[in-house]
């Protein structure tokens, strides 16, 4: 595909993901922390067009789910009445959600689960959408952190040179020589084990980002040298041009471009990072959905073989990383290599 | 210099049961020198290091050094037969697909390795998992079975190759797209050197020119990419190892971050960067084997 075409679609694709966490509240049929107790790990509710007469309605009904006598955790569908879907319903406040439209739901007792219900019998699409606001802005906001810490380290080593370039980038070989998830783990276990979510949320936005300054820095002290040494450059110094006029109008324009390359190959790693945080217990805990702890899920045998649903938040990690990779190579083509 | 820096303040807490009652937690705290101040619990800890200790695990009461090492032997085992599978099949794969004619190999390829690249390591790790409990062709999880001490030496063997391969094959499938995409770009940049054309030229069989004339030139950057694949098996060693639960560095230190054992996570994380520099001291021997214009630096 064209480069230019590339880069529009890859872009639309994570714009339209992001946008979509962002509207859980109102595309959530149900509270991220909302129970339906007597409906665990149910499978994912049917939507009918066409009921047992062989009528079409246009518009979808499910059927309420009663446990099938016939065999232990399966459940049956009560074909006896119908429930249509309403759209644009006014819904009351509940656990983890406030008051407010939601997109579609329908009428107790049938209930949506457009993919199932994990072990505390809550809506896995529900937290799905809810768990990738905190998924998929940890790894955004890091790398902003990443990005910006690294930025200015790097700059200022490569503007300045001698003892501040050793000093700059003497600390980073030392974050580059541990092995980064290591690194990452060594900073965790330094802080509190059980925060609440938001806080957890902060904390893991942090450390991912902070403990991973190192390789933009390096990258951007590379052009930042190369830079300084501009005949353009060195005429505006000689004009007289200050070190903070130097560095915002000839030098930082430069290494825009990498700043780009390098957003969109990291962002990923960092989602993932958040990710295997709280899979392992160690990110956002409990009833704060967030896609690494729905994964934790599958740490246990018989969820990971028999309920096929509880995989859909590392599924749609897929789609994510796949807009991403396109995103870089299409940045790449377009404003150059990531590296230098 | 990464000795030092390490320790730093990671003693802040050691969060105990509120059963225990403030004079047993005082004598304790006592007894392992945490009252005391900063600088004098780190010259502890570097004397204990010297010692060859590595420092003193507080939740299983011994020395750091005898718990790290058979985990360090088993996480060296899973990421060198990682490590020597992937190469062994991105080798091949890498010049397949830079010397391949048909377009159709070419984009097939490519395509295969992006979805490669974009499925995350931990959901890799779960689906071979998956196949291991639904199949039953392998064991899933651990590193060896019940009774593996009664076995014969061989039935051992067998025994620990039939749980490395799960744990391993995971960490090859994470680390194969990138491989094989720099083995490719590298070799297909020296496709078209004019010492390569020449050596066409001379009428010498292409499986030739590209194995013994331009596969020797392109080594350069792929021996660099060595000590970096290293590295980044292992960060990812880490998470397929607990995934797995192969008894390396990465379970014992989830364990540690979770009972808040500081020295222990120290060592390990100590331990982790050790693996990962000589990965990048013995990429720095191997190119100086491979590349004669450097050893031609160095003399």
């Amino acid at each position: 595909m064209r480069a230019p075409g590339k880069l529009a679609l890859a872009a639309s694709v994570l714009a339209s993901v992001h946008a979509v966490a962002l509207g859980a509240a109102f595309l959530a049929p149900y509270g991220p922390a909302e129970q339906a107790r007597a409906l665990p790990y149910a499978p994912p509710t049917r939507v009918h067009f066409v009921d047992d007469a062989g009528r079409l309605h246009l518009r979808p009904f499910v059927h309420a789910l009663v446990d099938d006598e016939s065999a232990a955790g399966r459940y049956r569908e009560d074909r006896s009445q119908a429930f249509p879907i309403h759209f644009f319903v006014r819904s009351p406040a509940v656990l983890g959600a406030g008051e407010g439209w939601r997109l579609f739901g329908v009428d107790e007792p049938a209930r949506v689960f457009l993919l199932g219900t994990d072990g505390f019998g809550r809506d896995q699409l529900s937290r799905l959408l809810h768990g990738a606001r905190i998924s998929l802005f940890a790894g955004l906001l890091a790398t902003v952190i990443s990005l910006g810490l690294g930025w200015v380290l790097g700059t200022v080593a490569g503007f300045y040179g001698r003892g501040t370039d050793t000093v700059v980038m003497r600390a980073a070989d030392v974050f580059l020589a541990l092995p980064w998830l290591y690194l990452l783990f060594a900073v965790r276990a330094a802080l509190p084990l059980h925060l609440p979510a938001n806080q957890a949320f902060l904390m893991l936005v942090l450390v991912i980002g902070l403990v991973d300054w190192a390789r933009p820095a390096r990258l951007v002290r590379g052009l930042v040298l190369s830079a300084r040494e501009r005949n353009y450059v060195r005429a505006a110094r000689g004009f007289g041009a200050g070190d903070l006029y130097l560095v915002r109008r000839h030098i930082a324009p430069q290494t825009f471009g990498l700043l780009l390359t390098q957003g969109a190959l990291l962002v990923p790693q960092y989602i993932l990072a958040e990710v295997t945080l709280s899979f392992l217990g160690l990110g956002v805990g409990e009833p704060v959905p967030s896609w690494g702890n729905m994964l934790a899920a599958l740490q246990r045998y018989h969820v990971l073989s028999s309920y096929w649903w509880m995989w859909a938040p590392g599924l749609a990690l897929i789609p994510v990383f796949l807009a991403y990779s396109a995103l870089s190579e299409a940045l790449q083509s377009r404003v150059g290599p990531a590296s230098p | 210099m990464l000795v030092e820096l390490a320790p730093g303040d990671f003693f802040a807490e050691m969060r105990l049961d509120p059963r225990i009652s403030e004079a047993t937690l005082q004598a304790l705290r006592a007894r392992h020198g945490l009252d005391r101040p900063l600088p004098e619990r780190y010259v502890r800890w570097v004397a204990s290091l010297a010692r060859g200790e590595l420092g003193y695990s507080f939740a299983y009461g011994t020395p750091v050094a005898p718990l790290l090492w058979p985990r360090l032997r088993n996480t060296l085992l899973l990421t060198g037969t990682a490590t020597a599978m992937a190469w062994a099949l991105a080798l091949p794969i890498g010049v397949w697909w830079a010397t391949a004619r048909g377009a159709t190999v070419r984009r097939s390829l490519a395509v295969l390795m992006a979805t490669l690249l974009a499925i995350p390591d931990i959901l890799l790790a779960l689906v071979l998992l998956l196949l291991a409990v639904r199949t039953g062709w392998f064991p899933a999880g651990g590193m060896t079975s019940v009774g593996h001490e009664q076995m014969s030496r061989a039935a051992r063997f067998r025994d620990v190759v039939a749980h490395l391969a799960l744990p391993a094959f995971a960490l090859v499938l994470c680390i194969l797209p990138s491989l094989t995409r720099h083995v490719r770009a590298s070799l297909a940049a020296t496709l078209d050197a004019p010492f390569v054309q020449a050596a066409r030229g001379h009428g010498i069989p292409e499986w030739r020119v590209v194995l013994r004339h331009a596969l020797p030139a392109a080594a350069n950057p792929l021996v660099s990419l060595f000590g970096l694949s290293v590295a980044t098996l292992t960060s990812m060693s880490l998470l397929v190892e607990i995934v797995m639960s192969w008894p390396g560095l990465g379970p014992l230190l989830l364990e540690a971050i979770l009972a808040r054992d500081f020295h222990l996570v120290l060592a390990l994380v100590l331990a982790s960067t050790v693996l990962l520099l000589a990965g990048n001291i013995l990429a720095d021997v191997l190119l100086l084997a491979a590349d004669p214009r450097i050893r031609a630096e160095e003399t």
